[in-house]
């Protein structure tokens, strides 16, 4: 079974995205901060990850950074979910390494085609 | 009424069962139009059939694509194969390019958005949109897509590539849009005046169709291909006369000289 972490500060999103994600055939695991999403990665490296971009503390754009610096880093396919919604935060994004990316608000469609797209699914 | 008058001018299937769609598609109709409501606007339309009101009705009730690039596997294999052969093919000369029932643009884009990328030296372009629905050419002419519509079917590369932002909306780059001619066309009407096509696209209406107007649709369109030329219908239809690439909706009239040999 394919693993996705799910990166957000927010409760109600992470059980939002994790029942979208289950229906999809994830295993989810999940991660209320940057700190504690790299701590997953080097346990166990996910096949994807659904990052947000604004949290407290690491934003989603230097957990990326730091995780494709790790060894295996590279691996997991990293999609961005936030509510940045302009098209330079978009390419910063890209320029870092993400596959893919999705603005608040989402629905299950949006998450499964961007993950096709990311070629996580 | 309604269906008898969607399958007289347009050749619309319209499912009897299906009678939410009538509230859903016409009610906003309706209330564009100053009625109180579907029924005083459908006893109007029975009363006296005023044209403008009856092509109002059946556009309203004719189906609209609403996402980039569907069946990806069809446009891998316009990108791999169709697309390569006919840049062989015209080389020095116009590809001519026909989007029918282009519906909210996003087909139409999707190709245009393809051929910019893989644009080549020596190949001038006409890319032909058209629909049944006035207003829906001209919301396609605006190429402008709420952040819900843009995020289907289109990968974030395209969006930054294609787009840009315009207050909370996305809006085609001018270089994409000024690459598509508008028209309205009704699919059943003599398409001669139009001329021949290397490449058409007509995926969104045959399945709604009634049989007798999709097989008289599918003649025309046939008539319309130039020699090798391609059709691109939805993945389940099949085209007499066409070779098919399997599973991806592509069908292709081979020349003469090929289909002898």
């Amino acid at each position: 079974m394919k693993t996705c972490l799910v990166v957000d500060d927010s409760r109600v999103i992470r059980k939002v995205a994790r029942r979208i994600l289950e229906d999809l055939g994830f295993e989810v695991a999940e991660a209320a901060d940057g700190a504690d999403a790299l701590a997953w990665c080097a346990t166990a490296m996910p096949d994807a990850i659904l990052l947000d971009w604004n949290m407290p503390g690491m934003s989603g754009l230097e957990v990326l950074r730091r995780l494709r610096l790790e060894p295996g880093g590279e691996v997991p396919k990293v999609v961005f979910c936030t509510i940045e919604n302009e098209l330079d935060r978009i390419r910063e994004a890209l320029a870092f390494g993400a596959d893919e990316y999705i603005m608040k608000p989402f629905d299950g469609d949006i998450v499964a085609g961007k993950l096709a797209m990311a070629g996580a699914l | 009424m309604v269906a008898r008058l969607c399958a007289d001018r347009a050749g619309l299937q319209v499912d009897p069962e299906k009678e939410y769609l009538l509230e859903n598609r016409l009610g906003p109709v309706a209330r564009r139009e100053g009625f109180a409501g579907l029924a005083e606007m459908l006893q109007t339309l029975h009363a006296r059939g005023d044209e403008r009101l009856v092509w109002a009705v059946v556009e309203a009730m004719s189906p609209a694509e609403t996402v980039f690039f569907r069946d990806p596997q069809t446009f891998e294999a316009l990108a791999a194969h169709a697309l390569q052969d006919l840049a062989i093919r015209r080389r020095g000369e116009t590809l001519r390019v026909w989007v029918s029932a282009c519906g909210g643009g996003q087909e139409v884009y999707s190709l245009a958005m393809l051929l910019d990328e893989q644009a080549r030296a020596g190949i001038t372009l006409d890319l032909c949109a058209s629909d049944l629905s006035e207003r829906r050419l001209e919301k396609a002419r605006a190429g402008v897509y709420s952040q819900f519509e843009v995020q289907r079917g289109l990968s974030a590369r395209r969006l930054v590539r294609h787009f840009e932002k315009l207050d909370d909306s996305f809006v085609l780059t001018h270089r994409v849009r000024q690459m598509v001619r508008w028209r309205r066309v009704n699919l059943l009407e003599d398409l001669t005046p139009l001329g021949q096509f290397d490449l058409i696209f007509c995926r969104n209406v045959l399945g709604s169709m009634v049989d007798t107007a999709r097989t008289e649709l599918l003649g025309n369109l046939t008539r319309a291909l130039a020699e090798g030329g391609y059709l691109v219908t939805g993945l389940g239809d099949s085209v007499s006369g066409l070779t098919a690439l399997p599973g991806t909706g592509i069908h292709n009239a081979e020349s003469a000289s090929r289909a002898a040999a």
